[in-house]
């Protein structure tokens, strides 16, 4: 397999996770948002409410600089990261 | 004071205008309690931020194509996060979401998570690679990767539908706020609301639009935590209170078992004022089925991803990398305004609702509360009505009706905090309106200029001209969006909402799988936005005139119906007719690995 095609099947079993965690907290975890709502979640917020107020939103703040770091991790480990910048 | 290169100063110069822009509030304040009218202190806040703005916006003018498209290129990952967000918060996030959350609860707050959820899909999918593109906006992508003017011409089709019925929301809010702060009538207030916008963006263009952006965000940002700490302090509710307020939560909801919700019959509602509303939903409990949630959540998500004013944000960042960066910081600077303001309507409910609190008028006398000053404002602002149903005299939870802009407008005078803060919020709006509206109408602009008149009726047309063009279809556009604004057709949030489902009907499909389908091809593209955007819109027109729609997809969903069509005709067309030539595949190839040339810089 060539270098090019090994770094796309990484990037894409990247993808895949970070669309995995997306799904949980976007979508998975709304479909038991009335059970989930008699726990009490961080700061002492009902569970689904404090999701929708901080949870979900933050989780998708840390998810997105995790995946650019993965990615360059990818894209350095196969020489396709790009010199001198930011 | 500043030497060399401007970008190396960024962080200097938004410094001292943080900086500036503080002593200006001090100022403001300080004259207040000198007996400055209220009314001079609205004009002060909304001139001198204006001005500001102006200023700016006339220092990036330019004359290259490069930084009127994109901004050179050059733009920092942090400061095209912050530019990104007020480009992104609109005037509804910033006045009338508190109020969404405040009246609907959990149903509406589908939204927040849409509204964020959606920057995953752009950092992930797209915005990286479009990026290594190297293209000046998404229909120059679309045409590119597919080939063909016909692709191209559907592609700002679809951008132009969608963020029209978004820009003229924009207009009309900053002539809203413009209105109440200047006090001239709305009809004159909407061009004075697009001639401040056109300011910030004609000269520069992107360029302009970025740097003004960068300062709207900090205006923006300032004027909505301050107030939301400040009420939290004032009323002991905790000094942080994004942690603090889970007594306050449980309180509401203990009022609410108290009160209890008593729904009022037609002929009382009929007496109250047109767009208020009384509280009627659960604060805190689920009060929405899953379907219903995460179906307005998903196409939130697909439509941020497909919005072009936000994509191409994205393209004036040096590299790749720093695309993906930027996304997170935007995303950042989104979340501390976001999660406030669940914040701000539990503060502003809780203040109104529990008889403890010195400002709360649920179980007062109808003759006390109508005696308060902030009552009488608003009440001739047409953003609050109480009436006393039940004839014993007392307001009562079903007898108290707001407008939805009033939780952010109204609150601070509520809470009792100086006038000075209703200026600053009053700032905050406009930035947050004129920020969008000023992407927004550059995005069609741009699209116009460089991708129908430049690449499709006259390639050969110089710099000198194309610019000349742009700026004329962007006062053209400017000036279309007021008018309709001016006429006041829609509500801010109906508009807001439609265009999210437009765009992700059309484009969604034909971006993704632009980069991550190699088999897609110029057929299949020109199937997918074409059946997309008419299933779509077909859809929203049928749920309109009283269609009873299917799978509990609403006339705020459309897009769901409509990229499904999209993506099922892209794929089935892509499959039916040969796949895309030699060239096309290793131009996908080169857009997928960051390093080399952009794909468009070779050519």
């Amino acid at each position: 397999m060539s270098k090019q095609a090994q770094h796309w099947e990484k990037t894409r079993g990247l993808l895949m996770v970070t669309l995995a965690i997306w799904f949980v907290f976007s979508i998975g975890i709304f479909l038991f948002g009335a059970e989930m709502n008699e726990v009490t979640g961080p700061f002492g917020y009902p569970l689904t409410y404090w999701f929708t107020c901080q949870g979900s939103l933050g989780i998708f703040v840390i998810l997105i600089f995790w995946f650019a770091n993965r990615q360059e991790k990818i894209d350095e480990e196969f020489g396709f990261s790009e010199r001198g910048d930011d | 004071m500043i030497k060399g290169n401007f970008i190396d100063n960024l962080p200097k110069v938004y410094g001292i205008y943080t900086g500036g822009f503080l002593a200006f509030i001090i100022i403001m304040a300080i004259a207040e309690q000198m007996g400055m009218s209220a009314k001079v202190i609205g004009i002060c806040f909304v001139a001198f931020t204006v001005a500001i703005y102006a200023i700016i916006g006339w220092l990036s003018r330019t004359a290259q194509a490069d930084a009127y498209y994109v901004a050179g290129r050059q733009v920092p990952t942090v400061f095209n996060g912050m530019a990104t967000a007020a480009d992104w918060m609109s005037g509804a996030s910033f006045v009338a979401m508190a109020g969404g959350i405040y009246f609907k609860g959990y149903g509406y707050m589908a939204l927040l998570v849409g509204w964020t959820g959606g920057y995953v899909l752009v950092a992930s999918l797209l915005a990286p690679y479009l990026r290594k593109f190297g293209c000046y906006t998404v229909p120059d992508f679309i045409g590119t990767r597919y080939g063909g003017n016909l692709a191209r011409l559907l592609a700002v089709i679809v951008l132009t539908v969608a963020s029209f019925t978004y820009v003229t929301a924009q207009i009309n809010a900053t002539g809203t706020i413009a209105s109440v702060a200047l006090d001239i009538p709305f009809q004159y207030a909407v061009y004075v609301g697009l001639v401040s916008i056109l300011l910030c963006s004609m000269l520069g263009g992107m360029r302009g639009v970025t740097w003004t952006q960068v300062a709207q965000y900090i205006v923006l940002i300032i004027a909505y935590l301050l107030p939301v700490f400040w009420i939290s302090n004032k009323i002991g509710a905790g000094f942080f209170p994004h942690f603090m307020l889970a007594d306050e939560v449980a309180r509401i909801g203990e009022l609410e078992q108290q009160f209890g919700f008593v729904a009022n019959s037609k002929e009382n509602l009929a007496m109250v004022p047109k767009g208020l509303a009384g509280i009627t939903k659960a604060h805190s409990a689920v009060n929405a089925t899953p379907w219903a949630f995460i179906s307005l959540a998903l196409a939130m998500m697909m439509g941020t991803a497909s919005l072009p004013h936000v994509m191409m944000r994205y393209f004036t960042t040096p590299s790749v990398k720093a695309a993906r960066k930027s996304v997170g910081w935007s995303l950042f600077f989104i979340f501390l305004l976001y999660s406030s303001a669940p914040m701000l309507a539990t503060l502003s409910k809780l203040s109104l609702m529990d008889p403890t609190l010195s400002t709360g008028i649920i179980g007062k006398s109808v003759a006390e509360v109508q005696a308060i000053d902030w009552y009488q404002n608003w009440n001739q602002a047409n953003l609050m009505f109480i009436s006393d149903f039940n004839g014993n005299g007392t307001v009562e939870l079903n007898e108290f009706f707001m407008g939805g802009k009033a939780v952010v407008l109204a609150t601070p005078e509520i809470a009792g905090l100086p006038y000075v803060i209703s200026g600053l919020v009053a700032a905050g709006g406009m930035a947050a309106a004129m920020s969008t509206a000023d992407g927004l109408i550059l995005a069609i602009a741009n699209a116009l200029s460089h991708d129908l008149y430049y690449k499709i009726i006259d390639p050969k047309a110089e710099t000198a001209k194309r610019l000349v063009v742009a700026r004329v279809l962007l006062v053209v556009i400017g000036f279309a969006g007021a008018t309709i604004a001016a006429m006041e057709i829609q509500g801010i949030l109906g508009s807001v909402i439609w265009a999210f489902d437009f765009a992700m009907s059309g484009l969604f499909f034909p971006l993704v799988l632009g980069v991550w389908w190699k088999r897609a091809n110029r057929e299949g593209a020109i199937a997918g936005m074409a059946l997309g955007l008419i299933s779509g819109a077909g859809y929203l027109i049928w749920v309109r005139n009283g269609g009873s729609g299917f799978l509990g997809i609403t006339q705020l969903t459309f897009g769901i119906f409509g990229s499904a069509v999209s993506l099922v005709s892209m794929v089935v067309v892509s499959l039916i007719t040969s796949e895309p030539n030699a060239a096309t595949q290793k131009m996908v190839d080169e857009v997928r690995v960051p390093s080399g040339r952009t794909i468009l810089g070779k050519q």
